[in-house]
C-alpha cells in the first residue's frame, strides 16, 4: 500500500494532497490486510471489523502525515478517533437495547397485558401457566398508570421550580451571595443518594400526615428531590451559553426584562433546556428504591395519586425480577419485567419526542 | 453576571403591567431558589439528625467492632474505584460521541443519533443492572483471565480472576455505559451552542476541523462539559441498583479483577431493608458520606468552571 | 413560561397514554379458578389491611391476599416487600397493621411495639415455612451427601475442590470432577442467610466459628449476588458453584445436598421441613400467645430438615378499633389455616405448617383483641 501511496503523491505533487479516493483505497486495503491477519489466528467477524477499522485509521493518519503534512495528519487522527469512539460507544448500548427488544417483546404481545393488572395473579396461576403452556396472565396497566402519574406530578413540581431557579441565577442574581449558597446547594443535591430522597419524603410526610403515609404524591415529592437540580443544573448551563448581544438587543428596543426572557432567552434556549428536562425525568422514572418507601408497592389498579398505595413500572420490574410471582418458575416474571422495561423505554421515547416537539415549536430558527 | 446593569429604564413606561410584571416574575424565580434552599436544609437535617447515634456510638457496636471510620473507610475507597472508572471510560467516549453528532456526522443522521443518545439515558438502572450481571459478567471473564495470567503483576490486575467476573471493573464499565448518554447529551447541547461566526472564522482562516473546534468549540464548552461530567459523576456515585446486582462485594482489594470492594449506594440498598436500630443510624451516616464526597466534587467542579468564566455568554 | 408547555405535553402524553390503555381492568384470573374458597367461615369483614416485610413471603402474600380477597369481597390487603426490618420497624412506628419478618421480634423491638400496640405488645406467628436447599452446579451429580461440618467447610473456602475425600468418601457413587469449588452467598442482608448461619453454627459449631448473622461474614472467600434469584442465577451460569436458597427457587439444574440429621441423609422436602419445626421450642419469657420459635439445629429427629426458615406474622397484641381486630383475625386466620397453607404452598411450593402448629397459630391470632 505503501508503494500506491507514494506514486499517488507524485502525482498530486504540487498541492500536497491525497486524491479523493484515496479513504476507499486506504479501507479496502485495511479490510483485505485485516481478514488476512485474522486467517493466521483463528477468524471472526467482530476481530475482522476491528482490526479492518483500526488498520484503516493507522493508515490513512500516516498517509496524511507523509503527504499532507502534520496539522491534517492530528486532523484525520482526530476524525478518527471521533468516529471510533462513537463506534465503541453504540456496542454497549446497542446490545443493552438488542437485549431489551429480545426479551422484551414477547411479553409486550402478550394479549392483556397492557390493559391488565396484577390483581389475583399468584404463584399457582403461574405454574399453571408452565406447565400447560397457556398466555402468561396479569399485565403491567396499574404499574404504567402509576410511573405516569408520578412522573407527571414530579415533573409540575420540579420544572417551574427548577427553571425559575435557573432563571434567577442566570439573570437576576448578578452573582451575589445568595446566588452562591443556591448554585452550591444545588451542587450538594445532586449528591444526594436516591434513597435517602425517599426517606426524606416519606418522613416528611409522616411528620405531617401520620405515619404510613405512602401515595403516589409521597413519591412525586421524592422524586422532585432528585430532578430539581438535574433541572436546575442544565437550564443553567443552557441560559448562560444564550450570547448576551440578544439579550442587549431586546433591551435597546425597550423590551421589560421578564419579557425578554420570557420571548428572547428562554426560546433561544429551549431546545437544552428540553433536552435536560428529558434528561431528568429520564434520571427519575426509572428509580426503585425510593418509590419503593413512599409509594408502596400495589398490585391493583389506582388513579388517585393523593390517596392509597401505587405501582409503579421500576417497582414492578425490581419485584418481578428479585422476587418472582412463583419462585419455582421464575419465567413468567422475567418475561413480565423485561416487557415492563421495553415498556418504560417506549415511555420515555414518547416523553422525548413530546420534548423535541416542544422545542422545535418554540425554537428560532437557526443555521442550524 | 451583570446583566442587571443592562436592565432597560425604569420609570414611566406606557405599560405599567410590565413593571408589575418584571416585579412578579423575579419574586417567582427568587422565591424557588428559596425553596431549593428551604429543602436542602430540611433534607440536610434529616440527615445529619438521623446519622447523628452514629457518631456518638460505642465503637465496638458499628458494624466491622472498630467504628465507623473502619467501617466506612473501604466503601468510601470502593465508590471512588468504580466511578473513577467510569468517568476515565466515560467521559472521552461521551464527548467524542457528542462531537461526532454536533460537528461529524451527516446532519441528517445527527438528529436521530442524538434522539437515540438522549433515549438511552433513559433506561432503568435495574436494566442496566440486570444486562450487566447477565451478560456483560459473563462475557468478561475470559478477558479478566488473560488479564490476571499476562498482567498479573500489576497488582489492579492481581490474580486469580473472578469466577463470575462480577468485578468492580465490570460495575465500573457498567456505570459508564449508564453515564455515557448522560455526558454526551448535555455536551451535545453545548457544543450545538458554540457560536458559528467563531467556527467560520476559524475555517476561513484555513484550519482544518480539528483546530477549529479545538479554538473555537472547546474552549465555548470547557464549563459545560465539566458540569455534564459532574451530573454523571453524581449518578456513577449514587447509583444503587445496577451496582447491587452487578457486583459480587467484599472487603477492600488493590485487584479490579477479583470479586471483592463495595460502593455506599450499594450497601446502603443492600442492607437498609434488614437494618434496625443502630445498623439503620449507621447506613444513613454512610449516605451523609455520600452526600459530602458528591459536594466535594462539584465544588472542586465550580471552582474550575469558575476559573473559566470568560467563556460563559451571560457575562 | 416553557415549563408550562412541557408540562401541558407531558399531560397529553399522560391523557394519551391512559386513553391508550382506558379499559384497563383489575379482574386478570378467570374467577372460575378458585370459586370453592372455604375461607369464609363467619361474616366477611371488610377494609384495608396493610403490612410491610419480609420478601421471602412475598409469593406466599400474593395467594393469601388473592384468596382472602375473593372471600371478603369488601376487604383488602395490600403488601410491600420491603424487607423483614423495614417490615418490623413499621409495625413499631404504628404505620402498618402487621408485618411479615423471617426473624421474630428482637428484644428491644418488643419493648417499643408496646407504644403503638398496647401493654402486651406484639405477639409473632409463624405462617410460613421454607427449607433452604444447599445447591450446586456440578455436572451430572444431582445430589450429595454431606454432614455439616462438610457444608460449613465448603462456604469457608476450607474445602476448595469437589474431588476433595471429604466429599468422596460420603459419596462413593457419585462422578465428582475436579473442579474448583465456588462459594456463592447472598450480599443482601438476609433472613436466609441469618437461619444458614444459624444452622451452620449450631450444627458445625467446630468449623463454624462465626456468629448467626443475617450478614454473611465479611471475611470469609467467595462471590455473592443480591437476592434468592440472583445467587440461583450465579450458580446456574457458573460451574462448580454452591451456594444457599430457598428450596423453591432452586431449579432442576441444580444439584441439592442431603443433609445428615443423625445417622441418616434428609433430602430437601417439604415434610422434613415442617418435622424440623414442629421439633421447636416456643421462646420463653414472651407474651402467653407469642408463638416465636427457637429451632432446634442440632436434631436428631429422624426425617427432620434442620436448614429451614421460618417466617412469622408479626400482629399488634391489640387494635384501637373492632373493625381492624376483626379484619387482623380474619386474615391471620386464614393465612395459617388448611386452606391458606395450601393455597401458599401451591403458588411458593413452602412447607405448609404441620396441623398442631397450626392449631396453636389461629389461637394466637384468636387471641387479638380490642384496646382497652
Amino acid at each position: 500500500m505503501a508503494t500506491l501511496m507514494t506514486e499517488r503523491k507524485r502525482s498530486a505533487l504540487t498541492r500536497n494532497r491525497l486524491p479523493r479516493y484515496s479513504p476507499w483505497a486506504i479501507a479496502a486495503g485495511a479490510v483485505v490486510v485485516a481478514a488476512a491477519l485474522m486467517s493466521l489466528i483463528g477468524f471472526n467477524v467482530f476481530g475482522w471489523a476491528v482490526l479492518s477499522a483500526v488498520l484503516f485509521a493507522v493508515a490513512n493518519v500516516s498517509a496524511a502525515a507523509i503527504v499532507e503534512g502534520r496539522r491534517k495528519a492530528v486532523d484525520k487522527m482526530m476524525t478518527s478517533l471521533v468516529y471510533g469512539a462513537f463506534l465503541v460507544a453504540l456496542l454497549p448500548l446497542v446490545s443493552v437495547i438488542w437485549t431489551v427488544l429480545v426479551q422484551g417483546i414477547p411479553g409486550l404481545l402478550t394479549p392483556g397485558f397492557l390493559t391488565t393488572s396484577m390483581n389475583g395473579v399468584t404463584g399457582a396461576v403461574d405454574n399453571a401457566s408452565v406447565e400447560n403452556g397457556t398466555p402468561v396472565l396479569g399485565g403491567v396497566y396499574h404499574a404504567l398508570v402509576g410511573s405516569v402519574l408520578i412522573t407527571l406530578w414530579a415533573t409540575l413540581i420540579s420544572v417551574p421550580v427548577g427553571l425559575l431557579t435557573a432563571i434567577y441565577l442566570v439573570e437576576y442574581s448578578a452573582g451575589n451571595r445568595f446566588s452562591k449558597a443556591i448554585t452550591f446547594l444545588v451542587d450538594v443535591m445532586t449528591g444526594i443518594p436516591s434513597i435517602v430522597a425517599g426517606l426524606f419524603a416519606a418522613a416528611f410526610f409522616a411528620m405531617i400526615l401520620g405515619p404510613g403515609t405512602k401515595t403516589g404524591f409521597v413519591a412525586a415529592v421524592a422524586l422532585s428531590v432528585l430532578m430539581i437540580p438535574v433541572v436546575v443544573r442544565s437550564s443553567e448551563e443552557m441560559l448562560k451559553i444564550v450570547p448576551n448581544e440578544l439579550r442587549e438587543a431586546a433591551y435597546a428596543l425597550g423590551v421589560r426584562k421578564w419579557r425578554t426572557i420570557l420571548k428572547v432567552v428562554i426560546p433561544t434556549a429551549i431546545s437544552g433546556i428540553a433536552s435536560g428536562i428529558t434528561l431528568a425525568i429520564a434520571r427519575v422514572i426509572g428509580e426503585t428504591a425510593p418509590l419503593l418507601v413512599t409509594a408502596g408497592f400495589a398490585t391493583t389498579i389506582n388513579m388517585n395519586v393523593f390517596a392509597g398505595w401505587m405501582a409503579s413500572l421500576p417497582t414492578f420490574i425490581y419485584t418481578q425480577i428479585m422476587t418472582p410471582t412463583s419462585p419455582s418458575n421464575a419465567d413468567p416474571s422475567t418475561q413480565r419485567a423485561w416487557a415492563a422495561a421495553l415498556l418504560l423505554i417506549i415511555l420515555v421515547m414518547l416523553l422525548n419526542l413530546g420534548a423535541r416537539l416542544v422545542a422545535r415549536l418554540f425554537a428560532p430558527k437557526t443555521g442550524r | 453576571m451583570s446583566t442587571t446593569k443592562l436592565a432597560p429604564a425604569k420609570g414611566a413606561g406606557p405599560e405599567r403591567s410590565g413593571r408589575i410584571g418584571d416585579k412578579v416574575f423575579s419574586g417567582a424565580a427568587l422565591g424557588a431558589g428559596a425553596l431549593i434552599v428551604t429543602v436542602l436544609f430540611a433534607v440536610a437535617l434529616f440527615l445529619i439528625v438521623q446519622a447523628l447515634p452514629t457518631f456518638t456510638a460505642n465503637p465496638a457496636d458499628i458494624t466491622g467492632g472498630e467504628g465507623f471510620f473502619a467501617y466506612i473507610f473501604p466503601i468510601v475507597i470502593g465508590t471512588l474505584i468504580a466511578a473513577t472508572i467510569a468517568l476515565l471510560i466515560a467521559t472521552p467516549i461521551g464527548v467524542a460521541v457528542a462531537l461526532f453528532i454536533s460537528h461529524y456526522a451527516p446532519r441528517s443522521l445527527a438528529r436521530g443519533l442524538g434522539y437515540v443518545v438522549d433515549l438511552l439515558a433513559a433506561i432503568p438502572s435495574v436494566v442496566y443492572g440486570a444486562w450487566g450481571a447477565s451478560f456483560l459478567a459473563s462475557q468478561l471473564k475470559g478477558p479478566y483471565a488473560w488479564l490476571a495470567d499476562n498482567l498479573g503483576w500489576i497488582p489492579i490486575f492481581g490474580g486469580p480472576a473472578s469466577g463470575t467476573g462480577k468485578t468492580i471493573l465490570t460495575a465500573g464499565i457498567v456505570l459508564a455505559v449508564m453515564v455515557l448518554p448522560i455526558i454526551a447529551s448535555l455536551t451535545r447541547e453545548i457544543f450545538l451552542q458554540a457560536p458559528m461566526l467563531h467556527q467560520e472564522a476559524a475555517l476561513a482562516l484555513g484550519a482544518t476541523r480539528w483546530e477549529m473546534i479545538r479554538m473555537a468549540v472547546l474552549p465555548f464548552a470547557r464549563g459545560g462539559i465539566i458540569s455534564a461530567v459532574m451530573l454523571g459523576l453524581g449518578r456513577a456515585l449514587g447509583e444503587t441498583m445496577a451496582v447491587a446486582l452487578v457486583l459480587s462485594s467484599g472487603p477492600l482489594i488493590a485487584s479490579l479483577i477479583r470479586s471483592g470492594n463495595q460502593t455506599i449506594a450499594a450497601e446502603i440498598a443492600l442492607n437498609f431493608p434488614e437494618a434496625f436500630g443502630l445498623r439503620m443510624h449507621e447506613l444513613i451516616a454512610a449516605g451523609l458520606v455520600l452526600f459530602v464526597i458528591t459536594l466535594a466534587v462539584n465544588m472542586v467542579a465550580r471552582w474550575i468552571i469558575n476559573r473559566h468564566k470568560e467563556f460563559s455568554g451571560a457575562n | 413560561m416553557k415549563a408550562l408547555h412541557i408540562g401541558r405535553v407531558a399531560a397529553v402524553l399522560a391523557v394519551g397514554a391512559l386513553a391508550l390503555t382506558a379499559c384497563g381492568t383489575d379482574s386478570v384470573v378467570p374467577p372460575a379458578a378458585g370459586g370453592s374458597s372455604s375461607a369464609a367461615s363467619g361474616p366477611s369483614v371488610t377494609g384495608t389491611l396493610t403490612g410491610t416485610g419480609a420478601s421471602s413471603v412475598s409469593a406466599a402474600m400474593d395467594a393469601w391476599k388473592a384468596g382472602f380477597e375473593s372471600a371478603n369481597s369488601g376487604a383488602k390487603i395490600q403488601y410491600s416487600p420491603e424487607g423483614s426490618g423495614a417490615g418490623r420497624k413499621a409495625l413499631i412506628a404504628g404505620a402498618v397493621q402487621f408485618a411479615g419478618s423471617d426473624a421474630y421480634l428482637k428484644d428491644e423491638e418488643l419493648a417499643s411495639a408496646a407504644e403503638k400496640c398496647g401493654p402486651d405488645g406484639a405477639i409473632d406467628v409463624p405462617w410460613y415455612i421454607s427449607p433452604i436447599a444447599v445447591a450446586f452446579n456440578v455436572e451430572g451429580v444431582k445430589d450429595l451427601k454431606l454432614d455439616a461440618d462438610t457444608v460449613a467447610k465448603i462456604f469457608r473456602g476450607d474445602i476448595k475442590n469437589w474431588n476433595d475425600p471429604a466429599i468422596a468418601e460420603a459419596n462413593p457413587d457419585a462422578k465428582l470432577p475436579d473442579l474448583a469449588i465456588t462459594p456463592v452467598h447472598r450480599s443482601d442482608n438476609s433472613g436466609t442467610t441469618e437461619n444458614f448461619t444459624d444452622y451452620l453454627a449450631a450444627a458445625a459449631s467446630s468449623v463454624w466459628t462465626d456468629k448467626k448473622s443475617g450478614d454473611w461474614p465479611a471475611s470469609l472467600p467467595g462471590e455473592n449476588a443480591k437476592g434468592t434469584s440472583g445467587v440461583v442465577k450465579t450458580v446456574t451460569e457458573t460451574a462448580g458453584a454452591v451456594t444457599y436458597a430457598d428450596d423453591s427457587a432452586v431449579t432442576d439444574a441444580l444439584g441439592k445436598v442431603e443433609l445428615k440429621v443423625g445417622d441418616s441423609f434428609v433430602p430437601v422436602t417439604a415434610e422434613a421441613a415442617a418435622k424440623a419445626v414442629d421439633a421447636a421450642t416456643v421462646v420463653e419469657g414472651r407474651n402467653a400467645n407469642d408463638l416465636s420459635l427457637k429451632l432446634d439445629r442440632t436434631t436428631t429427629v429422624a426425617g427432620a430438615y434442620p436448614a429451614v426458615l421460618v417466617s412469622y406474622g408479626v400482629f399488634c397484641a391489640s387494635y384501637p378499633d373492632q373493625a381492624t381486630v376483626d379484619l387482623v383475625k380474619a386474615f391471620g386466620t386464614f393465612a395459617v389455616s388448611e386452606d391458606g397453607q395450601k393455597q401458599a404452598a401451591d403458588a411458593a411450593k413452602s412447607a405448609p405448617l404441620s396441623s398442631e402448629l397450626a392449631a396453636k397459630a389461629k389461637a394466637a391470632v384468636e387471641s387479638i383483641s380490642v384496646a382497652k
